[in-house]
């Protein structure tokens, strides 16, 4: 088990070194320049004396070789630059915006795992039955809904008719400022999880080994507790890795929804004006962001399932 | 006389389509099996072998329901039971091993502790108890090595081991009546052989009576005092082994028999070509129509 852990984690590296080298890549071909549209205001074209310091400043125009060969040296340092825009270490700039990111995406996915499980669960236990006809109606409702727009719904009811809750900002991390923009975050997963729960219990109760359960002279709570269950934490785990990792690129429509000073509005407003280094740095740390996500789920299955572990 | 055992009476089981429609599979099964005696059920697939031990287990899945007749163990009708009393004599008394070795295991946890489930569902046992009672059932059924069989997981192990784990599980609590539906088919030939030699001894031992299920004469003859062959839905003949196979009545039994190339009696080593035993079927259509068509009927108008 633990030469499985070391080597799936070794396995990050390769990945976090190409994924490095093709952002490098994509960001020197886009065309527009941070220079360029600083001072684009649309009246009047920009003083080129202007242009020609700044890229001067942040060594734009450097030939390309050269300025990779500085990307990679200094990310070897964990060194992601310097914003072009706040002259701040974009390490700093991320750090500040990580966890009230990861808190959002923490918080969607307890709202999405404590509701969707259970309610898949028992609808998959009572197929056909009212209780799985309304989960799955509304799975179908959850999966189909624009998530900017139930945002603005929820904003109107619970913060300006009901005026239960703030409608929107980081309030210095409260609670309450949370739970908006998590449960409007969590919608997708919660809709998804309900299904796959669904689909893959019904699966292992139609298992050969369920039927030995039964032939054992167990109740169905003790078959579902000592046979199901396990067997179909595969299914959601796997649901819960894949959706946990593309919640920090949904979350950048919610927090410019919710004013959340996340990764994902950093994101955005660093692209409107080509702030490169920061673009680089934040996809980076999704990108790392989903490798660890990815690596934990390969572990917790190995921790599941005894099969994993022989390849 | 002693009483019997199982006692199945007229046993009519089928799929209900809709409210009142619905297609029969067993039309009116009868036969008695005694304390310690091994009773084989042959038929081809489809002939409602399998069926029939799944309503005596009551694993009956939702279309499928028995319509009518009666199924007694030591005389106490199963079908009257309420589920948890039922739930108590299964596992417990009535026990099953299935066809599939491979599946019918849950890969996610080992071996050990699926049949230290037994004394624990059972016998009331702690888990430390069972775990070793699990080693000692494991023994045995001749598993080497039983201490770390028990902590392997089902895919670490062969077929055959698998299908060891199985039996030792179904007689893990001694039960009256081990229903065995089809164990070796899937099997390979010497393993086939050993896992019925170890069932034959293991229930003489225990005085346990077997419903053994399987489509293979061969199999049956090994190890069953009296046959009943199945053939859509009906038992249509019931004889001691040695008699059965010395001397058919039925033709579809004589089809069967033919249909072998090898047979477990002496008195057929004279025999020539094999029978094709398609050709037995069509020549007893006519005979279908009259003896298994009119129950049918009547069978379609109960609600």
């Amino acid at each position: 088990m633990l030469r499985f852990t070391l080597r799936r984690i070794l396995q990050i590296i390769p990945t976090v070194v190409v994924v490095a080298l093709l952002i490098f890549v994509i960001f020197s071909v886009v065309p527009g320049t941070f220079a360029a549209s600083l001072f684009a205001d649309g009246k009047r074209a920009a003083d080129p004396q202007m242009i020609a310091r700044l890229n001067e400043e942040f060594g734009l125009n450097k030939p390309l070789m050269e300025r990779f060969v500085t990307y990679v040296t200094d990310l070897a340092q964990f060194d992601l630059g310097t914003s072009f825009r706040t002259r701040q270490p974009v390490i700093d700039l991320i750090h500040d915006r990580m966890w009230a990111s990861l808190k959002l995406a923490i918080a969607a996915m307890v709202f999405a795992l404590v509701i969707g499980v259970p309610l898949g669960f028992l609808a998959a236990m009572r197929p056909g039955s009212v209780l799985d006809t309304v989960t799955m109606i509304g799975a179908v409702s959850g999966l189909s809904m624009p998530q900017f727009w139930l945002g603005l719904l929820m904003m109107y009811l619970f913060a300006l008719q009901l005026n239960w809750l703030p409608s929107f900002g980081y309030g210095n991390g409260s609670f309450q400022n949370l739970i908006l923009p998590a449960i409007t975050l969590g919608v997708t997963p919660l809709a998804l999880l309900a299904r796959t729960t669904r689909a893959g219990v019904l699966d292992v109760l139609n298992a050969d080994f369920i039927r030995t359960a039964h032939s054992k002279g167990m109740s169905e709570i003790k078959v579902v507790r000592w046979h199901v269950a396990r067997n179909a934490l595969v299914l959601i785990v796997t649901t819960v890795g894949l959706q946990f990792g593309s919640l920090i690129g949904q979350a950048v429509v919610i927090e410019k929804l919710f004013a959340w000073p996340g990764i994902g509005s950093l994101l955005v407003d660093s692209v409107a004006i080509r702030d490169i280094p920061v673009v680089q740095g934040t996809i980076l740390v999704i990108v790392l962001w989903f490798l660890v996500i990815n690596t934990a789920v390969d572990l917790i299955y190995a921790a599941i399932d005894p099969r994993i572990k022989q390849e | 006389m002693t009483a019997p055992l199982l006692d199945i009476r007229d046993l009519h089981l089928g799929v209900a389509l809709g409210r009142s429609a619905h297609h029969p599979l067993l039309k009116g099964v009868t036969f008695q099996i005694m304390p310690g005696e091994a009773y084989g059920l042959v038929g081809e697939s489809g002939s409602g072998k399998s069926v029939t031990s799944l309503a005596v287990m009551g694993l009956l899945k939702k279309p499928l329901a028995v319509s009518g007749g009666e199924i007694l163990f030591k005389g106490q009708s199963l079908l009257a039971l309420p589920k948890r009393q039922m739930r108590r004599l299964r596992g417990n008394r009535i026990a099953m091993i299935f066809q599939e070795p491979m599946t019918a295991l849950n890969p996610l946890s080992t071996v050990g502790r699926q049949i230290a489930e037994m004394f624990v569902l059972h016998q009331g046992k702690s888990w430390g108890e069972a775990q070793k009672l699990a080693v000692e059932a494991l023994r045995n059924v001749r598993v080497p090595h039983p201490d770390r069989r028990a902590k392997n997981y089902p895919h670490q192990m062969s077929g055959g081991l698998r299908q060891r784990v199985m039996i030792a599980m179904a007689l893990a609590c001694n039960p009256d009546l081990l229903i065995a539906d089809e164990p070796t088919t899937a099997l390979d030939v010497t393993v086939q052989a050993e896992v019925l030699r170890l069932i034959k001894e293991l229930c003489a031992e225990r005085g346990t009576a077997v419903l053994f299920i399987s489509h293979d004469l061969g199999v049956i003859a090994s190890i069953c005092q009296r046959v009943g062959v199945m053939y859509a839905g009906c038992l249509v003949e019931e004889n001691e082994t040695r008699a059965l196979f010395d001397t058919p009545r039925h033709d579809y039994t004589r089809g069967l028999l033919g249909a072998l190339p090898r047979l477990g009696s002496r008195s057929q080593h004279g025999r020539q070509r094999l029978i094709d035993i398609d050709s037995i079927i069509a020549d007893r259509s006519k005979l279908t129509e009259t003896r298994f068509i009119a129950p049918r009927g009547a069978e379609g108008s109960k609600p």
